[in-house]
């Protein structure tokens, strides 16, 4: 696990070194050695409203940007390297402990004298009260995440400062899990008292922010914790999460300073358009996203049962050509296959070319792709073809895809649709040829995360059944080591993606947040959903 | 009069009543549910499982009578439900957006009334004169503008011209504040959409005002006060004017009423947190409980509306009587 946690490390530190050059290109400021200043209220803008402030039910951003900073986790990605797998201990102490017992027991001691907002102190009970709650919720109780747990057998906590973490086997998907950001943990006495629900209308964490206000469709607001469990942090005196959902209110409010930050994502256009407005007053971090643009074939109707016609639609695809120009335009940038681009278990560009549709001669593969579809009596295709009705990157990338299938011959009827009826078509009534689907999570997990690609889960609604590929995902899960579990990711890769086509990869999402240069110590993560307990973030009040 | 408004409002009653059935059935129509898009819309992970709770807690596994009963029954005992996105009470989702939709609809109204009433009749006034061509064609314009793209106008112009004489760019806060704290700040914030919306709601009301204006000045009544040797501010004001405000009343009414529950881009534009954008959120949520109860407030105020309307007409117009 160390190993594989280094290894990550290293490569991610590389690639960021090399790959970030574009983005700290923009930066104003550079991040080093700089000493926090206290105070400030930082404003910044969030794209949607949280359905409810219960984040273990909850799978959007829009819980995470504004009550995030009200809790606590128990491990997270390093604040200050994000970029990382490197977790560290939230309400542990010391470093992530390692396992015993053959990888399936984990030990966390667990800090003492940390408080919840209501003055209730933490203990281990909290934390098992919690994981109790996400792993194990009674029925007719929500958990978003309980199946990142399957490998999870009990929580135990022994005393006030000990929780253990016994496995039912040895996963490399255990800690990433763990550190998912919407794993707040709650206090045992809230639960006991108040039941399941209490947690959807109300606030009470141990995180560097109290809960001030909810102004519902308008903001959020919290207001430093003194106690907080972090010395020294947070360096804000409050903040403000001001709900807009247009994205032109969210880019004009950090051009007009009524905010300083949106967290998940503009455009570059939006990126071009602050830079040249604002100059040295704006910073702008970018990184690869792990968020993936998918087409999925229906396979329950023709001719997409045929994988000679999934296949030809894959081939039809130029992805580096496609890198290239609609990262001019969109949110996508990187080439890659089922795994995060950069992870130690990501296909390398020498493997990415060997599968269908990657190879860099794209007249070959169209030549290739329109033999498939003669061979398989589907010369005169047109694709009943449902699509979101969002821009970034859905319609924008979803348009383009139209016109590469267009190069072999296939016509396609777009159906642009709102996100319900999107939905709906997707899920329930499976009225599709091929579908723009999309892969987004937070903490990268290549294990869990490549769940999308099979047949039996949840997010997938190709509607097939590939037992072969459900065998390599059953010793993927159990693969010990790093070497094992990369050969066997490349097994389900070449499944997936090229013998079978049953989904189509388009490319990776491309993070770029623009911020007022005078935001300090918040670092871009490769996820929306990570780093936003704002304990490090600091506003340098000469800058303003 | 009495009666007449008595009969009006048991009018109202089947209305409202047509309006909840078509409403409530009507939505009803739309693929997809608030459970899918709530925990799926995500791309993360989202168990069937969860939806199936989801789903339960919503009511929306109850039959459709079911869902009708609760729904309506609702006016009678006073529970509007909750929010199926939020949770939260429908009438307290309502109340926080009310003021804001109602301030901004005031304001806007006041816009146009101040820039229709006297270009209309100076325009009447001055006809076929340059005058009245350039009022005509300052209301044209308004009628073809789009007030969001005024709105998106307005913004981008403050924020140029704020940083090309400042140095930095400004914008009107995205936060509402109320006008009891913060009476320049509401304003700072307000203005600028009263005007976008004004405007274009001031050239309806601008040429409504001018032909209701031509009308009467080539009324009898009218020469005759000229005859008399009236001076012409008193022919204008006294005798022409209040009869031709009648039509004019009625579009600014029905203008107010849908200011109140329709300014869905606007909104959107300023990020002004009233009825409209909560209307957008709640369809696009497909948070039926939500939607349905703002649909019949639209309706009641509509409906409302038109009957202060009424009752106005016989203020502006003593022969007009209601039996």
């Amino acid at each position: 696990m160390k190993r594989y946690i280094r290894a990550f490390r290293a490569k991610t530190v590389a690639s960021l070194l090399l790959g970030g050059a574009v983005g700290i290109g923009f930066c104003a400021q550079t991040a080093t050695a700089e000493t926090a200043q206290l105070g400030g209220t930082l404003d910044f803008v969030v794209a949607g409203e949280a359905p409810s402030k219960d984040g273990h039910r909850e799978t959007t951003y829009a819980i995470v940007h504004p009550y995030a900073p009200f809790y606590s986790l128990l491990i997270r990605v390093n604040p200050d390297n994000p970029q990382s797998s490197d977790f560290v201990c939230d309400l542990c102490v010391g470093g992530v402990p390692e396992p015993t017992n053959g990888g399936k027991t984990f030990t966390f001691r667990i800090k003492e004298g940390v408080k919840f907002h209501d003055g209730t102190p933490l203990t281990a009970r909290d934390v098992k009260a919690t994981y109790d709650r996400i792993v194990f919720p009674p029925e007719g109780v929500p958990s978003a995440r309980k199946a990142f747990f399957n490998m999870v057998d009990s929580v135990e906590a022994p005393d006030d400062t000990t929780v253990v973490f016994n496995l039912k086997f040895a996963s490399g998907a255990f800690l990433p899990a763990l550190a998912t950001p919407f794993n707040w943990i709650y206090s045992k006495k809230d639960l006991d008292e108040h039941g399941y629900d209490w947690h959807r209308d109300n606030v009470n964490g141990s995180g560097p922010f109290k809960f001030v206000q909810h102004q519902p469709g308008a903001f959020v607001e919290g207001v430093r914790n003194d106690d907080y469990h972090h010395a020294g942090q947070p360096h804000l005196d409050g903040f403000k999460a001001i709900i807009a959902k247009k994205m032109s209110v969210r880019i004009q409010a950090i051009r007009g300073n009524r905010a300083a930050i949106e967290f998940r994502g503009f455009p570059p256009k939006a990126r071009d358009d602050l830079v040249n407005a604002l100059g040295d007053k704006l910073r702008v971090q970018e990184s690869d996203w792990n968020c993936v643009l998918l087409f999925t074939s229906n396979h329950a109707r023709k001719p997409f049962d045929d994988p000679r016609v999934r296949r030809a639609l894959t081939l039809a695809v130029d992805r580096w050509g496609g890198s290239k120009y609609l990262s001019r335009i969109a949110i996508v940038k990187t080439v890659g296959g089922v795994v995060f681009p950069g992870h130690p278990l990501a296909a390398s560009e020498e493997e990415l070319v060997q599968l269908a549709g990657y190879g860099r001669d794209i007249e070959a593969s169209r030549a290739e792709a329109r033999r498939l579809l003669e061979e398989a009596g589907a010369t005169d295709l047109t694709i009943d073809y449902n699509n979101r009705d969002v821009d970034q990157p859905y319609k924008v990338v979803g348009t383009w895809l139209i016109d590469q299938w267009a190069k072999v011959g296939v016509k396609a009827e777009q159906h642009v649709r709102p996100t319900p009826q999107f939905y709906a078509a997707l899920r329930k009534s499976h009225e599709f040829d091929v579908s723009i689907d999309f892969n987004c999570q937070s903490v990268i997990n290549p294990i869990a995360d490549v769940t999308k690609f099979l047949g039996s889960s949840g997010n997938n609604y190709g509607q097939y059944d590939d037992q072969v590929l459900e065998e390599i995902y059953g010793k993927l899960a159990r693969a010990p080591t790093e070497d094992e579990q990369r050969a066997l990711m490349r097994q389900y890769e070449k499944r997936a993606l090229d013998e079978m086509a049953h989904m189509g990869i388009s490319l990776w999402w491309y993070k770029i947040n623009p911020h007022r240069s005078y935001v300090k110590g918040w670092n871009i993560a490769p996820s929306h959903y990570l780093n936003q307990q704002l304990d490090n973030v600091w506003i340098d009040k000469s800058l303003m | 009069m009495y009666q007449y408004v008595v009969k009006r409002l048991l009018l109202m009653i089947p209305t409202l009543i047509g309006a909840a059935l078509l409403v409530f059935f009507l939505l009803r129509l739309l693929p997809g549910d608030v459970c899918e898009v709530r925990l799926a819309g995500t791309g993360l992970f989202a168990s069937q499982e969860d939806i199936d709770i989801c789903r339960k807690e919503l009511g929306l596994d109850d039959s459709l009578y079911e869902q009708f009963i609760a729904f309506a029954g609702g006016y009678f005992t006073g529970d509007l439900g909750k929010s199926m996105w939020t949770g939260q009470p429908v009438v307290h989702e309502i109340q926080v957006r009310f003021k804001l939709s109602l301030q901004l609809a005031i304001m806007s109204t006041l816009v146009a009334v101040i820039i229709a009433l006297p270009l209309g009749i100076v325009s009447a006034v001055k006809q076929n004169t340059w005058i009245d061509y350039l009022v005509r064609a300052f209301s044209i314009a308004g009628i073809g503008i789009p007030s969001f793209w005024l709105g998106i106008m307005i913004i981008l112009g403050l924020l140029i011209i704020t940083q090309a004489w400042f140095g930095a760019g400004w914008m009107p806060p995205i936060n509402y504040v109320s006008p009891f704290e913060d009476p320049i700040g509401n304003l700072a914030q307000l203005i600028w959409p009263a005007l976008a919306t004004g405007y274009r709601y001031s050239a309806v009301a601008t040429r409504m005002t001018r032909s209701a204006m031509l009308e009467v000045l080539r009324e009898d009544y009218v020469r005759t006060a000229r005859a008399k040797g009236l001076i012409e501010r008193v022919v204008i004001n006294r005798h022409a004017l209040k009869n031709a405000l009648l039509p004019v009343v009625t579009i600014i009414a029905i203008e107010f009423a849908f200011l109140i529950g329709g300014l869905v881009v606007t909104e959107q534009v300023f990020n002004l947190n009233g009825l409209g954008k909560l209307f957008v959120d709640s369809v696009g949520n497909q948070d039926f409980a939500l939607t349905q109860h703002l649909v019949m407030l639209v309706v009641l105020i509509f409906v409302m509306t038109n009957l202060v309307v009424d009752i106005l007409y016989a203020w502006l117009d003593p022969r007009i009587r209601y039996s």
